[in-house]
């Protein structure tokens, strides 16, 4: 199984993180936030050069036909830095169900990341996010995909989101089992997404602690601050393994990959809001504040844990599978 | 297997094989969950399963061939752990010898000791009793106080003091420990690793009674006793290192197997489904605690991985501690709420036979025995996150 990552994701991984890493995404993600998406865009040109906006798309299409674990590699990197836009849509969502549908010429262009999807689903997506930073904007329900018109942005606690709603156009029926197969993706890459914040989170706290002296010593000297961060780093520990495990099932295509997904999607969502409410704690007043990178990861997490079903929802469907299964 | 958790990584034939054959030996052998070892008559079932147990060379898969054991790999023990646990086998009585103490007999032991104490610990004619603990020395370890004092006239030693808290001292034969053999040299310096037997004159047994009721601690007060050079384990004044030496041992109890999680995981969804309509409100729990079972199992292949490639758990194992002991402690509490007002009944007449409240009370320990949850924490800050010492001078252990 082997749970550790092979010599090419490792390399994959490393070229992203180094291509964000000196990117000033905070800042990238504060000028997204104010409405000049321009930095993000260039953004997502230099991430499609290292093919991620082509990991789901078929090699027939231009793309690079990666498996679920490759995208979560990618998310989790897209995560810890808090790159902003519509990235799972683009990737996680839309290639798959755009794939045998008219719309299937859009693939070449989301691979090459010139051309960027957005989408709302009825009953886990309500609305598109970033519509206006989206070449295209489409509405999914049970009986097909459609291309759709954005109306007036909403905001969202994470001030680099907008949510939009959308007017559905002329339906195109989706095959049998699409939908489902997209939105797995979608929560896992959702997952991976919230353990990489919480990763962050924890990193940002650690680095905090280390240096903000109160009483006359470094506040990561007290066992208060030092218990509520270890246990931080357990759930991110045992995070990672299920959202591994989950896109090893999905690739497999298991009878339990459903189950899998939601488990992942729960867990990963718990342990980034445990990380944000002990990263925001361990900051005090500081953290509490816009001015701090914090913000970013904080409030993208809470975000992040109602979308591409909410919490409560992939635990009923963990439930779902356990009862049915035995 | 158990109902719901898959099956783990791709196996092997020859681990699949070696699966259907402890499951099907196990089906044919296990008596059940038998009386508490911690009882005249239980702790002579127990001997007597670890006795049957060692004849179908199951009692320590993973040990040399010369020892009862199969060489089983990693991977082939969690399996068998798994398939224990999934038939509901009974608890290990031998379990000190084979966790604590073989490792550092197969580290640090002479060939004679290796010869002599190995494989009668697998076989429920020598069990151990662990001998830690002192009044004065609980999480701080190396505050020890009993001494030994040599013998040269006798070639040993002779020990003085008090233990505490001994697993298993009332029914066990042999016990092992730390005595302080330079009373000069500072806390972790001085220390020497003895084993000792329980039946001999000048030490006292006296039973302590755990909050399951039965004696399952006791006090082991030492009045003169002597031990000689062949029953001490690695180099005098050298103690500490011998007993830090496997403290990330693979097999000690750092690495919990899976399978004892995913089979409680599996029971509480029995009860869930028996229960649950009377209290929708616990659902959340229950799932949790599925799931906390599943990332149990996936973050353990992660370590056989990394344990095979001949790596060691280090400072993980306090994160897989902490993991395993409050999932443990959460289970039970969420099937104890399930059981709701006779959750509080026990033995015969009770649901399950008791069994949910035992287990419950077993998994209170989890967050002291082997390490404090807060020690394990200050590990986790300081040795993985790599915060500074500061107000406790040490991080334990």
């Amino acid at each position: 199984m082997r749970f550790s990552l092979n010599d090419e994701q490792r390399s994959f991984a490393s070229a992203i993180d180094g291509l964000l890493a000196g990117a000033d995404v905070p800042a990238v993600n504060r000028a997204w936030g104010a409405g000049d998406t321009a930095p993000g865009l260039a953004l997502w040109g230099r991430l499609a050069e290292l093919g991620v906006p082509a990991l789901t798309v078929p090699e027939a299409a231009g793309g690079i036909g990666a498996s679920p674990l490759d995208v979560v590699v990618a998310f989790e990197l897209l995560g810890r830095h808090g790159v902003p836009g519509p990235w799972i849509e683009s990737v996680a969502v839309a290639p798959l169900l755009l794939a045998d549908t008219p719309h299937a010429d859009l693939l070449e262009g989301l691979a090459e990341g010139t051309v960027r999807a957005t989408l709302a689903v009825d009953g886990v997506a309500p609305y598109a996010l970033d519509a206006d930073a989206a070449t295209h904007v489409f509405h999914v329900s049970p009986d097909g995909i459609a291309v759709a018109e954005a109306g007036d942005a909403i905001g969202s606690v994470d001030p680099s989101r907008r949510l939009f709603p959308v007017t559905p156009g002329e339906r195109t029926p989706l095959a049998e089992g699409v939908l489902d197969r997209a939105l797995d993706l979608a929560a896992l890459a959702t997952a991976a997404a919230q353990v990489g914040a919480a990763d962050r989170m924890l990193r940002t706290a650690v680095e905090y602690v280390g240096q903000r002296r109160q009483f006359g010593r470094v506040i990561g000297e007290y066992q208060a601050v030092k218990h509520r961060l270890a246990d931080v780093k357990v759930a991110l520990d045992f995070a990672r393994p299920l959202v591994h495990g989950a896109a090893l099932e999905l690739e497999e295509k298991s009878s339990t990959a459903p189950r899998a997904v939601s488990a992942a999607k729960v867990f990963a969502s718990e342990t980034a809001h445990g990380a944000g409410r002990a990263a925001l704690q361990v900051h005090g007043a500081i953290g509490y504040t816009l001015e701090c990178d914090l913000s970013i990861w904080l409030l993208r997490s809470r975000a992040l844990h109602g979308a591409w079903g909410t919490v409560a929802a992939h635990r009923a469907r963990v439930l779902d599978h356990l009862t049915t299964a035995r | 297997m158990s109902h719901t958790h898959p099956e783990g990584p791709e196996l092997t034939d020859s681990e699949r094989a070696f699966r259907a054959e402890a499951r099907e030996w196990l089906a044919a052998h296990n008596p059940g969950r038998l009386p508490s070892m911690d009882t005249d008559e239980g702790a002579a079932l127990h001997r007597a399963w670890e006795a049957t147990l060692a004849e179908g060379r199951w009692s320590v898969v993973a040990w040399p061939e010369q020892y009862g054991g199969r060489e089983a790999s990693l991977t082939e023990w969690v399996i068998f752990e798994e398939e224990y646990y999934l038939a509901g086998a009974p608890t290990r009585i031998a379990q000190n010898g084979i966790s604590l103490l073989a490792p550092i007999i197969f580290e640090h032991g002479t060939p004679e000791q290796q010869e002599r104490w190995l494989r009668p610990m697998t076989d429920g004619s020598l069990v151990w009793a662990q001998a830690w603990s002192e009044p004065e020395a609980g999480s701080d370890l190396a505050g020890i106080r009993s001494r030994a004092v040599r013998d040269d006239e006798r070639g040993g030693w002779v020990l003085s003091g008090q233990k505490t808290w001994s697993s298993r001292a009332p029914y066990a034969d042999r016990g092992f420990g730390l005595f302080r053999t330079d009373p000069e040299a500072a806390r972790h310096r001085g220390l020497t690793y003895m084993t000792f037997p329980l039946d001999v004159p000048g030490i006292t047994v006296r039973p302590v009674h755990q909050l399951d009721g039965d004696a399952g601690f006791a006090e082991i007060f030492f009045d003169d006793v002597f031990v000689p050079d062949a029953d001490v384990l690695g180099g005098v004044g050298d103690g500490w290192r011998v007993a830090m030496s496997t403290a990330g041992n693979e097999r000690g109890l750092s690495l919990r197997a899976p399978g004892r999680f995913m089979a409680a995981a599996d029971r509480l969804l029995d009860l869930w489904a028996e229960r649950g309509a009377d209290a929708p409100h616990l659902r959340d729990r229950v799932v949790d605690a599925w799931i906390g079972a599943e990332a149990y199992r996936l973050y353990t292949w992660g370590t056989v991985d990394k344990l095979s490639g001949g790596g060691d758990m280090g400072a993980d194992g306090s994160v897989n501690k902490l993991f395993w002991s409050e999932l443990d402690l959460e289970l039970h509490e969420t099937a104890l709420d399930l059981l709701g007002p006779e959750a509080e009944l026990r033995g015969p007449g009770a649901p399950s036979g008791g069994s949910w409240v035992d287990d419950h009370l077993f998994s209170l320990a989890g967050p002291i025995y082997a390490g404090t949850n807060e020690i394990q924490r200050n590990i986790v800050a300081e040795r993985i996150l790599g915060l500074p010492r500061g107000e406790n001078r040490r991080a334990g252990a």
